[in-house]
């Protein structure tokens, strides 16, 4: 097991260094963000001293170097736009986002798991078709399109929620939370749903399908057959055996999900990191992209690492050879 | 088959099972009859697709859907079990039906320990605390003959070889002590070693606990070595049906003769194995009069037309017009 996270951990790290190169990488081509930061009438010297200092000059490489040392010393560098370490601005603007991804993710799980259980134990029943019919919307829309119709549904036609923003928020040391005001919790609603529409229905086709396919198995026949409680069948020993696929598949979407909050917050002016990222792009400001894109990684890494020792947890033929076989001697 | 059917650990009355298609309904299986007696083995034989799983699945009440009892009645000690519905019938398996299906790999869930599948069938029909249901569980495990069961009982499925798996689907089967086994081709899935070991371990139990059973099988081998009495199936229906020494020595029913004829022997020499001419026609195409006619060696006239009956000649009982005036 040890041996096990040590090496996930120097494949996290490996994964991360590739990452931010390929980004420094593209980065050179975003655009100068000189142009940006001066007004159009300074002069020729004065960006040129203003490139020598942002450290522009050097090559890709050397620039890459100096940007991993700066990160080993715990700095990711001061954003062009607004002259603030990177870092605070995304202490700042994180816990909007991951309020928002962990509402949105337990939105899709729940609702998710729920609709796909039923459906896939009483496929022929009506709400099973409604919900079958309803998902192929949730998988197809645009998320921007989904955001922008529920705002003029639930805002501007009926006013139940407000169309932008997060609210009244209250703050704890460095982390600023939502969940604990009405009007926070107001808004969250129409963002988390638009943004676990896809995940949602995702999961829920996932596990209808996994349980259509594990209910034809010859020990779900064999449980029947010993006069199990339908409970028992479905709830346990069926749904354990759905896990496996439907984790692997939750695993990379969540990582999706704080990914695509771009769109979201977009749409919501939600004032979280992908908001901070857009503008970040239309400025052509550097550090800002690389750690987001890092932070973006590390989540994905982190998440991969979860499912996996997740799947030690679920399914003990995976467990062989990692740590005791079981009570086999 | 006058017998009173209390005296019987299942009686089963004119089942047949059908199946609706674009084209009416199609009869899988066709007026069968049989009883099996308390402690008895009852093996049924017959090629893929003659209703032999069928049966089993009819009786326990695991008919897949859109299949379904068209009529006739299965008694269990007397008690009629066809007409139950969904949560009588639950208590009726496990608790006095037992059935073992073919495969032992895919027959136990892959996630749990053997124990907890064990304790959960047990507490499912034997009201008993979590303590006590773990120590049945380990007794059924021994009775089965896994060696050193107290150190496997939190093994998964995987961590047995393929027979120990198949005692762990037997103490299953077992677990709340039902009165008839259904046995679906126990021994198809393992290596020939293997199967005698299980063979005797079923046949053990069955005299030692008076269960009866009913072994479903394509191998008259297994029924040799198993079987007290034997019902030949072809094409949904039973053709003969006796002791298995008088069967399998003297079978009368020319299909019987072909099944025993194709079993390979030790003693005489034979230059090519001797079959069964043809193949069973597919459900839904099977011809008028006797369903074998096609492929009968010693066919008559009447035979394409006119359906023989199940009746009485010596010791068993079959259904064909060869020396029947």
């Amino acid at each position: 097991m040890l041996t096990f996270l040590i090496k996930r951990l120097a494949q996290a790290g490996l994964v991360l260094m590739s990452v931010s190169f390929c980004s420094f990488l593209l980065f050179n081509f975003v655009g100068d963000p000189v142009q940006q930061m001066m007004s159009a009438t300074a002069s020729t010297e004065d960006r040129e001293a203003l490139r020598e200092q942002l450290g522009l000059n050097a090559s890709t490489p050397v620039q890459f170097v100096r940007f991993v040392g700066n990160i080993a010393h715990g700095n990711f560098g001061n954003s062009y736009r607004l002259g603030r370490p990177v870092e605070r601005l995304i202490a700042e603007r994180l816990p909007a986002t991951l309020e928002l991804v962990a509402v949105a993710a337990v939105f899709a799980l729940v609702l998710g798991i729920a609709m796909g259980l039923q459906s896939g134990l009483a496929p022929t029943s009506l709400l099973a078709r409604i919900t079958q019919w309803g998902s192929l919307i949730g998988v197809s829309l645009p998320t921007f399109f989904i955001g922008i119709g529920l705002i003029t549904v639930f805002s501007v036609w009926l006013g139940w929620f407000p169309a932008f923003g997060r609210g009244d928020v209250i703050q704890f040391r460095w982390w600023s939370t939502g969940l604990l005001t009405a009007s926070g919790l107001q808004s969250i609603v129409l963002p988390a749903i638009t943004l676990s529409l896809f995940l949602m229905t995702l999961v829920m086709r996932l596990v209808r399908g996994e349980l259509l396919e594990v209910m034809r198995t010859d020990y779900i026949k064999f449980a029947r057959a010993r006069g199990l409680s339908k409970r028992l069948i479905y709830l346990v020993y069926a749904f354990r055996n759905t896990l496996v696929p439907v984790i692997t598949v939750i695993g990379l979407q969540i990582g999706s999900l704080v990914a695509f909050s771009i769109i979201t917050e977009t749409v919501f002016n939600w004032p979280g990191l992908g908001l901070m990222f857009v503008d970040a792009i239309q400025f052509a400001d550097i550090p800002v992209m690389a750690t987001y894109l890092m932070l973006v990684a590390l989540v994905f890494v982190v998440i991969n690492l979860v499912v996996d020792v997740l799947y030690l947890a679920i399914d003990p033929r995976l467990r062989t050879g990692s740590g005791g076989s079981g009570a086999a001697t | 088959m006058t017998a009173s059917p209390a005296g019987h650990a299942l009686s089963v009355r004119n089942l047949s099972v059908e199946f609706p298609s674009g084209r009416g309904r199609l009869l899988a299986i066709d007026d069968v009859s049989f009883d099996v007696a308390p402690g008895e083995i009852l093996g049924l034989v017959g090629e893929s697709g003659a209703g032999k799983s069928l049966t089993g699945s009819a009786i326990i009440g695991l008919i897949e859907p859109p299949g379904r009892i068209a009529s006739g009645e299965i008694l269990l000690a007397g008690r009629r079990i066809d007409n139950l519905d969904d949560t009588q019938m639950r208590h009726v398996r496990g608790r006095e039906i037992g059935m073992i299906f073919q495969d032992p790999r895919t027959s136990l869930n892959p996630l749990f320990t053997v124990s907890r599948q064990l304790t959960d069938t047990i507490r499912e029909h034997r009201p008993m605390s979590a303590t006590a249901a773990r120590q049945e569980a380990l007794r059924l495990l021994e009775m089965v003959g896994i060696p050193a069961a107290a150190q496997r009982l939190d093994s998964y499925p995987h961590e047995f070889s393929g027979g120990m798996c198949q005692r762990v689907v037997i103490a299953l089967a077992l677990a709340a002590g039902p009165r008839l086994i259904i046995a679906d081709e126990p021994t198809t899935a393992l290596d020939v070693s293997t199967q005698a070991q299980i063979m005797k371990v079923m046949k053990d139990l069955c005299k030692s606990s008076g269960s009866a059973m009913m072994l479903i099988t394509h191998s008259m081998g297994v029924i040799a070595a198993l079987a007290d009495r034997v019902a030949v199936m072809y094409a949904g229906r039973i053709v003969e049906i006796g002791p298995v020494a008088d069967v399998i020595l003297h079978p009368r029913h020319p299909y019987s003769k072909g099944l025993i004829a194709s079993i390979p022997s030790l003693e005489q020499k034979m230059a090519r194995f001797s079959q069964i001419d043809g193949a069973m026609p597919r459900l839904g195409r099977w011809p008028g009069g006797c369903s074998f006619h096609p492929r009968c060696p010693s066919r008559m006239d009447v035979c394409s037309t006119v359906r023989p009956e199940l009746t009485e000649k010596g010791n068993a009982m079959m259904a064909c017009w060869l020396d029947a005036s």
